[in-house]
């Protein structure tokens, strides 16, 4: 740490091949991270199906604040801080509802689900004032993309589009799996806290080189084809779509099985409903096309996750506590498939899913892991010397290949370093 | 309605099993305690609240006979390194009731209450749980048709949950 002005010399604490073990246990360096990452960049915060009506309402997060996110009378989308303007209690407590205004407990303040202030008790103590000026916090900027609603705190900045960059068409690729082109977030959350640095959590999910190992008992007890996506003989690729967004692309492997749902261990014979609607919907050829691309494994920094199947929404609450709040995802108009992911999603992630519940070990452990001092860093060196660009001109490698990592630090090292 | 005397019967019945059952699991004797389901078992232990829908919602654990035979085997393996090493467990059960003594498909629906002390790499967790059963006697054996766990803050962030709960 510079000791003179508490902002480390992050030069020094992420290099090309390594980053320092500090980054992870250090909270000072969360507390630059909360205002840096959390507070400035795009962040995911919820999905517009989760308000489908006027007046609904549901609390997301921002890090360790408290978001309601409402869809007002206009039906606009709002993302307003769960904080009374008059002395900080928070207005809602309840996870999701309809309500066309919300009133503080504390001295009956009221606001309107837009965030204005529309009455405070007793008003005739507040003469003069200007009720616009004490309306509820608002995250400054909000964006959605294809129904996912993103907040940022800085007025000024990228566009979400641009933030998003490359990585943009995983979300296009994935409402493709809906015959009506939407995903709709409906079948509530999972919420798996653990006992680790956030960090750990989002490097995890573009790692194809765990798998093997960590999951070696499921992969070794369920008659499951995911084993051989991530062994070294895979044709699938990790990607680094820069932003810090990363991708394990496994079109690659489905391709070489060319059988429409393969993704999902599932055939067209299975799911006659999904199939016909998807082939209404595109033709034949796109709908099998689609059909044998599965969705995305890609990871939107600083956290949400589209695992294929399911998502999940990275939240740091201190620099050893972390929560994934995870759902299957739900394709509009295609019941039948749905019904699929939410089982599949149920047996594998969670507090006590068959896959998540190694992974969050491995994320514990390593934290404690790293609170030892010697080596001082995390290595992150695996294929740097076989990686190369695709034809887009994102770097791309061996599915065990750390390029994801590399991805991470260099946005973050961006992020982190005074401008 | 059974009498008195074969409600205390059943009751004792049951009490042992409850307490056989809530052995089995804290010692991690995971195939005896798969013996103990019917044919037809689910186990059930829903997130956020007692009673959403468990085919439209989800639940931390919603597992039908087979799945719930898919996690004995992965415990079993040696490998599932949440439970390697093993949490160390103790667990109280208590306000055991007879919720239903006559119900119509014969299956008997108890209810209890459990404190589980899990003791785990990461760190000591209390767990605490009302438990809805339907038992049934099957070749004179009691055995669980279904259990369901609803964990007191199964509305919040929890830890890893995957030792048998």
């Amino acid at each position: 740490m510079n000791m003179m002005t508490g902002v480390p010399p992050w030069e020094r604490l992420i290099r090309p091949d390594r980053v320092h073990g500090s980054l992870y246990t250090d909270p000072e360096i969360f507390e630059a991270e909360l205002k840096n990452i959390w507070y400035r960049t795009w962040v995911y915060v919820g999905h517009e199906s989760e308000v489908p009506d006027a007046n609904d309402y549901v609390v997301k997060s921002i890090g360790p604040q408290s978001v309601i996110m409402t869809r007002d009378e206009q039906g606009k989308v709002n993302l307003l801080l769960n904080r009374c303007s008059h002395r900080g209690n928070q207005v809602c407590s309840f996870e999701r509802g309809n309500a066309r205004s919300f009133t503080c407990p504390f001295h009956s303040w009221t606001f309107a689900n837009d965030g204005r202030l529309v009455g405070y008790a007793f008003p005739d103590g507040y003469e003069g004032q200007d009720k616009a000026q004490l309306a509820l916090g608002r995250v400054t900027r909000v964006e959605s993309y294809r129904g996912f609603v993103f907040g940022s705190f800085a007025a000024d900045g990228p566009t979400l589009k641009e933030h998003l960059g490359g990585a943009a068409e995983t979300i296009d690729r994935l409402v493709r799996t809906s015959p009506e082109g939407e995903v709709e977030i409906t079948a509530g959350f999972l919420k798996h806290r653990v006992k680790a640095n956030w960090k750990f959590i989002l490097e995890n999910e573009c790692d194809g080189y765990h798998p093997a190992f960590v999951h070696t008992s499921i992969f070794g007890v369920a008659d499951s084809m995911i084993g051989k996506l991530y062994g070294g003989a895979s044709t699938a690729l990790t990607r680094d779509y820069g932003n810090g967004h990363t991708e394990i692309d496994l079109r690659p492997e489905f391709r070489k099985r060319d059988a429409p749902l393969s993704w999902f261990g599932t055939s067209e014979e299975r799911l006659p409903d999904y199939t016909a609607r998807m082939k209404t919907a595109y033709g034949d050829t796109a709908a099998r096309e689609i059909m044998i691309d599965g969705t995305p494994h890609v990871m939107i920094f600083p956290n949400l996750f589209i695992a294929e199947i399911q998502m999940f929404v990275i939240q740091p609450l201190g620099v050893d506590d972390s929560v994934q709040h995870v759902t299957a995802l739900q394709f509009k108009g295609a019941p039948d498939l749905n019904r699929r992911l939410r089982q599949q999603t149920m047996g594998s992630v969670g507090p006590a899913g068959f896959l998540l519940a190694d992974d969050s070990e491995m994320y514990e452990r390593c934290h404690r892991g790293v609170l030892a001092r010697n080596p001082e860093w995390i290595f992150l060196g695996r294929g740097e010397k076989r990686q190369r660009q695709d034809e887009l001109g994102f770097t791309v490698g061996h599915v065990t290949d750390e390029v994801p990592s590399r991805g991470i630090w260099t946005h973050y090292r961006k992020l982190m370093e005074p401008a | 309605m059974l009498s008195r005397e074969s409600s205390a019967t059943l009751m004792s019945a049951i009490t042992a099993f409850l307490y056989r059952e809530a052995r089995l699991q804290d010692e991690h004797q995971y195939e005896a305690w798969e013996k103990l389901w019917t044919d037809d078992g689910v186990y059930w232990v829903p997130a956020n609240g007692a009673d959403i829908d468990p085919e439209r919602q989800m639940s931390i654990i919603y597992d039908n006979r087979s799945r719930i035979a898919l996690r004995v085997r992965q415990l079993m393996t040696g490998k599932h390194f949440t439970q390697t090493p093993q949490s160390n467990l103790r667990r109280l059960i208590s306000n055991i009731e007879l919720m239903d003594e006559q119900p119509d498909n014969g299956d008997i629906a108890v209810a209890s209450n459990s404190l589980i002390f899990e003791s785990s790499l990461r760190d000591d967790t209390l767990w605490a749980a009302r438990n809805e059963y339907r038992l049934r006697h099957v070749d004179g054996e009691l055995r669980m048709a279904s259990k369901k766990v609803i964990l007191v803050n199964n509305d919040k962030a929890i830890y890893t949950l995957s030792f048998l709960v």
